[in-house]
């Protein structure tokens, strides 16, 4: 490791920054409150509420059309609701803040459809989703230093992409690119991931590796998961939402979950 | 932890970030020829030799070399950031607007009118110049202005457009509408800048008269060095963390929206250097040709920017400089062998490098040496 920078004081740009800490000490990390969104007169969510505790590891499923995906939308930022309360912990107001804040602020997002960046190196990719100072001026002055190398280094192992570093993310196969995507939240740091259908198109392998690596994920983060996977739900689901029609329809272990009357209605044909 | 080979992003020095070896020696050698080389094959070759350049070749050169610069912004813009702009006209044209102001007022009483004022303001039976015309004789506030002007125009464009996420086609359709808006102002009388015919007939600029060889040989060389500096700089922005957002952009916006940067900031930041750039090319431009008209803004102008840039191959500064030579020297040509035929061989020359080279000259010789490797 000689051919690395240093890391004297003051060098080193993209080094990650410390940013206050959400407070979360005396409650749930994330806090939704009866939301409610509408697309021209289509009801996406009806009076959601939903709460996730620091450190857990949630399973939301949901048929088609239940508003899994405009309920990510609205704590990320891209949806505002039209009415209801989105906290993430105590004091931070989600309906307030833009996609790039609320991203700063701790929470990272996987899509559905694995969205990296295709012509930049797997090590690229991960560099560029450190946290860090993203203005455009730090930007330009930007240097990596050996921390932050060693950093990308271990993210690389944990996802097992480190004999690809320096492959073009392009080249990966679907399964290997949904693991670079989740590789990037960690280097964000995020207090709270939420993971839109995150084992979808891998092998079977590769999902139960996949369970493995969000097992050891929870306790570290807080983490949502979004799946249709009954069977990757089982393995690694503690608490299950079921979500219908935008709101919460039942909620529990997923034995309870699945026993539950109207589950099974809305599940299997009515 | 296993042990990472050092990448380009890892490089200590700005030395080797920007070129390996091989490419510092072709930089060079390129600054070579056109410093040293063609200078001298104007100057010290006797006329009728072999290795004689002439007068005009020095001029059509120098004016490539304009073209090469905006060929270089508009890769920036849309090579690595994926906003395809129709309208980088209008930022060349009001740059060489600027520094026409400069050139109009320094032509003195020397106009048809003997007038304090550039004759097409005495046809128009003004008495004084329009206040934006203050300060102009000035060269150095001049030259404030060429960047100043193309450059707050794309502040404000862009900054309404980019908060607004209007993007893609719709970006460019209306980029192509600013710089049509713009033609037709400047066309207008009214405007104080000319209208149809523009400024021309300078004669002089910081007192030294303009239509002489020194003088182009001057200007030729300010070109290549504005040229070779711009494409330093523009390789440090594309070396450089803010490159590589650019470009993830360009690939995947909402991820980097999500990883926690504002895209509006760096699209506006690169959208306004490129205008600047644009601005400085255009001041460049207009004391080698001599004049500076409202069809310099003309929508179709700003598409063969596009084009330059597609043919050279997008993603590439080295292919954007090359794309605007190869485009303007066989313009050039066809323009004068069959004249009647530039605008279809333009546009066939788009359609075929759309189809067949989608990656450009530089990705089509960088497949050819590949095999070559390989073989």
């Amino acid at each position: 490791m000689s051919a690395v920078h240093s890391t004297g004081a003051g060098e080193g740009i993209t080094d990650r920054i410390v940013t206050e800490e959400v407070d979360t000490l005396k409650g749930p990390i994330l806090y939704l409150e009866e939301i409610s969104v509408s697309f021209d007169g289509f009801k996406a969510l009806k009076k959601l509420t939903l709460t996730i505790e620091r450190g857990e590891l949630r399973c939301i499923i949901g048929p088609n059309g239940a508003g899994k995906t405009t309920m990510m939308d609205v704590i990320t930022g891209k949806t505002r609701p039209q009415s209801g309360t989105a906290f993430f912990g105590q004091t931070i107001d989600l309906t307030k803040l833009s996609e790039p804040e609320i991203a700063t602020a701790g929470i990272g997002r996987k899509f559905q459809k694995p969205t990296v960046y295709e012509k930049h190196t797997v090590f690229e990719n991960l560099e560029l989703a450190m946290k860090s100072d993203k203005s455009v001026f730090a930007s330009l002055k930007a240097k990596l230093s050996g921390e932050s190398r060693d950093r990308i280094g271990s993210v690389l192992q944990e996802i097992s992409l480190t004999d690809r570093a320096y492959e073009p993310a392009g080249l990966l196969s679907h399964g290997q690119k949904q693991w670079l995507e989740i590789g990037m939240l960690l280097m964000q740091e995020p207090k709270l991931l939420l993971l839109d259908e995150p084992v979808a198109g891998m092998t079977d392998e590769e999902t139960m590796k996949s369970a493995d690596l969000f097992l050891t994920l929870a306790g570290k983060y807080s983490v949502v998961v979004v799946e249709h996977d009954m069977d990757f739900v089982n393995k690694i689901a503690k608490t299950v939402t079921v979500l219908h029609e935008g709101s919460v329809l039942a909620e529990g272990t997923m034995d309870q979950v699945q026993n539950d009357e109207r589950v099974i209605e809305v599940y299997l044909g009515r | 932890m296993p042990d990472l080979p050092k990448t380009r992003v890892m490089e200590k020095s700005l030395f080797s970030r920007l070129y390996g070896p091989r490419g510092w020696i072709a930089v060079a050698v390129l600054a070579f020829i056109a410093l040293v080389v063609f200078p001298l094959c104007n100057i010290a070759a006797p006329a009728g030799s072999f290795f004689h350049i002439s007068d005009y070749a020095v001029s059509l050169v120098g004016k490539f070399m304009c073209y090469a610069i905006v060929a270089l912004a508009m890769d920036l813009i849309w090579g690595y950031t994926g906003i395809l702009s129709l309208g980088h006209g209008v930022f060349f044209a009001l740059g060489g607007y600027a520094m026409g102001m400069y050139l109009m007022r320094s032509i003195g009483h020397d106009g048809v009118y003997k007038s304090d004022l550039p004759d097409f303001m005495v046809f128009l039976d003004w008495k004084a110049y329009p206040w934006y015309w203050k300060f102009t004789d000035n060269f150095w506030y001049a030259c404030l202005l060429v960047m100043l002007v193309p450059g707050a125009l794309a502040f404000i464009f862009g900054f309404f457009a980019f908060r607004s996420r209007i993007k893609g086609v719709y970006f460019s359709i209306i980029t192509q509408a600013m710089t049509f808006a713009f033609m037709l102002l400047f066309f207008r009388n009214d405007t104080g800048f000319g209208g149809n015919n523009g400024f021309t007939d300078f004669k002089r600029i910081l007192g030294v008269p303009i239509a002489t060889s020194s003088m182009r040989m001057t200007l030729f060389l300010l070109s290549a060095v504005v040229l070779i500096l711009m494409l330093l700089m523009a390789r440090y922005l594309i070396t450089s963390k803010l490159g590589r957002v650019l470009t993830a952009i360009r690939d995947a916006e909402s991820r980097v929206m999500f990883t926690g940067y504002n895209p509006v900031n760096y699209k506006l930041f690169i959208w306004t250097l490129s205008a600047v750039m644009c601005g400085i090319a255009g001041a460049l431009y207009v004391p080698q040709v001599g004049i500076i008209n409202p069809s310099e803004m003309s929508p179709a102008n700003s598409i063969e920017i596009a084009i330059w840039v597609a043919v050279g191959g997008r993603g590439s500064l080295v292919g954007a400089i090359l794309g605007a030579g190869i485009v303007n020297f066989a313009k050039s040509w066809f323009t004068v062998a069959f004249p009647e035929y530039w605008l279809f061989f333009l546009g066939a020359l788009f359609i075929v490098v759309t189809l067949f080279l989608p990656t450009g000259v530089v990705g089509w010789f960088s497949r050819f040496a590949k095999k070559e490797v390989k073989a």
